[in-house]
């Protein structure tokens, strides 16, 4: 079996959820290798499959953005050959596995909602223009390089060998030039992150600048909130939170679109959700084409009623 | 005096009808075009930090010819010229070679910083900057939602989604802006006209020193191997709120086991 390597998202040391979705997804090309910047949490790495924990200790990787990053993966791609690098679709990631892509001359394939193994080859999906298409996609050069969107698969633990093996790089003077000269945590909402969110609860317009039923709502489903481009223009909801082509693009299990219209450019951040519910006032409003179940009403009313109901039912 | 070159981007309309031409590329010639808005907030960064001081700004597009309106809409916003690199043998190029292009035309500029839209609102990938980045050796500051150039040094603001940064680096430097940098500017009547007036210059790839094989469909790491429509989400249940929507609304999460 090849090596797959798997780069790590583990903030304050926690594993987050889209990088164990991305160990599972190595296990169908060959034997994963975590690769872990800082400190992870190596239990949940070894109960989610790792055989190899590749560990590197330098304060580069944390003072400056992606150069240090991506020259160290670059070296140990290069080292190990892997049958594949794969790495979470985040911005960061994204940069990272495009320069490490560069730099060892692989085809690098972004954004896949799924890879699948054949015998040797690698089969990405991807969801393209506002996930109108379904564009199937592999790599014709080098080690295949895939960033990996959240929600992809669901993480299955398989516990293997877990080997930790400290790396050094050599970290060039020219990686070391974007220098991240203060780092201020936001506060934790105390809800999931809306990419990675199994469920998004989302308000719009249609709040008229409050969220706060639409927050309870979520907040009794265990959801993340979003927000419409129409909502954060008009400053009633962090830009952080937007949804659509110009925000945030996800793809829960489940969406509830709330006093959203539905126009294209919020469509493009949402429209690969499984399931999508809607809350509107305005019957034709074009969200309604895109729902598995809709309620024509005021989410003033609906909502609070349906937060009542849920909190009922758990008892 | 500080010379920005701002690399803009022609992409299809999101509100028309966009497909894939027959050799699975992205269609830019049969849907209406114009300029991608992500990089009209680095159009107007770029002319905000020379209006604050001295210098001017070039624009820079690689695509057909129609793109070129993507490159008068940025000089009718106050850019000063404009640079179109077109070739034939460019279509079809991805990222990577994108990158390359772009990386060479500016090696041909006389520059201090390149600035780009965080991500086209096509392909939306985000990379291009950190690319170009990466090929010229140079900085990368990306995602700022507020750039400040002084003297040699750029400072910008990221607001991530778990932390808010502060990064700056030197000499000449690489920056990609967030839609949250700023609202772009309207072209004024005015500038519209002056922009009649300016220089744009088409390069091919001939003038950049690059040869057919290094961009271009033909030469990507990657294939598309197909693409399909996604099928139309089938019509689901919609009901009317008469005091009963909310109950309704959580049968149903009930049903598909969400409660």
């Amino acid at each position: 079996m090849t090596e797959v390597l798997v780069l790590i998202d583990a903030p304050d040391g926690k594993v987050t959820k889209p990088s164990l979705e991305l160990l599972t997804i190595a296990r169908r090309i060959g034997e994963p290798s975590a690769v872990v910047f800082g400190t992870a949490d190596n239990d949940t790495l070894k109960e989610y499959g790792a055989e190899k924990i590749y560990t590197y200790d330098d304060a580069a990787y944390d003072e400056f953005l992606v150069g240090p990053k991506a020259e160290a993966l670059a070296q140990l791609v290069a080292d190990k050959s892997p049958a594949a690098v794969l790495v979470g679709a985040s911005t960061e990631g994204k940069e990272i596995s495009a320069r490490v892509a560069l730099k060892t001359e692989s085809g690098w394939i972004s954004d896949a909602v799924d890879v699948q193994a054949d015998g040797g080859s690698i089969t990405t999906t991807q969801s393209v223009f506002a996930g109108n298409f379904t564009v199937k996609a592999n790599v014709t050069k080098g080690a295949p390089v895939i960033t990996v969107k959240p929600n992809s698969t669901a993480p299955e633990a398989a516990p293997a060998a877990g080997a930790v093996e400290a790396v050094t790089a050599d970290i060039s003077d020219a990686a070391k030039t974007a220098k991240i000269t203060s780092s201020k945590p936001k506060e934790a909402s105390g809800r999931p992150e809306l990419t990675e969110a199994a469920i998004v609860v989302s308000g719009g317009r249609g709040t008229g600048g409050d969220f706060s039923e639409v927050e309870a709502f979520a907040d009794s489903l265990g959801a993340a909130v979003g927000a419409s481009r129409a909502a954060v223009d008009s400053g009633w909801y962090p830009h952080s939170f937007q949804v659509g082509q110009t925000g945030k693009t996800v793809s829960p299990q489940l969406y509830v679109a709330n006093g959203i219209s539905g126009a294209i450019q919020h469509r493009a951040g949402m429209q690969t959700s499984k399931t999508i519910i809607a809350v509107n006032k305005d019957d034709e409003a074009p969200i309604f084409e895109l729902v598995d179940f809709g309620v024509v009403g005021d989410l003033k009313a609906v909502l609070p009623a349906a937060t009542e109901e849920i909190k009922k039912r758990k008892g | 005096m500080t010379k920005i070159v701002v690399a803009v981007k022609y992409v299809p309309d999101a509100t028309a009808d966009r497909n894939f031409s027959a050799d699975n590329t992205v269609d830019r010639v049969g849907v209406d075009g114009l300029l991608s808005e992500l990089d009209e907030y680095a159009v107007e960064q770029a002319l905000q930090v020379v209006e604050a001081g001295e210098g001017e700004v070039t624009v820079l597009t690689v695509g057909p010819e129609q793109a070129s309106d993507a490159v008068r809409k940025a000089l009718q916003m106050g850019a000063d010229a404009g640079v179109h690199v077109q070739d034939d043998a460019i279509h079809g190029s991805d990222a990577f070679a994108t990158s390359l292009v772009l990386a060479e035309a500016i090696k041909k500029l006389d520059y201090d910083l390149v600035f780009f839209g965080m991500a086209s609102t096509d392909g939306g990938l985000g990379v291009v900057p950190t690319l170009v980045a990466e090929r010229l050796g140079l900085p990368a500051v990306t995602y700022a939602s507020e750039v400040s150039v002084d003297g040699d040094t750029v400072k910008i603001r990221r607001d991530g989604d778990v932390a808010t940064q502060e990064i700056e680096a030197s000499g000449k430097v690489v920056v990609s802006v967030t839609d949250q940098s700023g609202e772009a500017r309207y072209p004024s009547f005015k500038g519209i006209m002056a922009a009649k007036k300016k220089d744009v210059q088409e390069w091919t790839l001939a003038d950049l020193g690059l040869d057919a094989g290094s961009v271009g469909l033909d030469n990507a790491w990657t294939k598309v191997e197909s693409f399909e429509p996604r099928p139309p989400r089938t019509a689901g249940e919609i009901v009317t709120d008469e005091g009963d929507g909310g109950a309704k609304l959580v049968e149903f999460l009930a049903s598909k086991k969400f409660v």
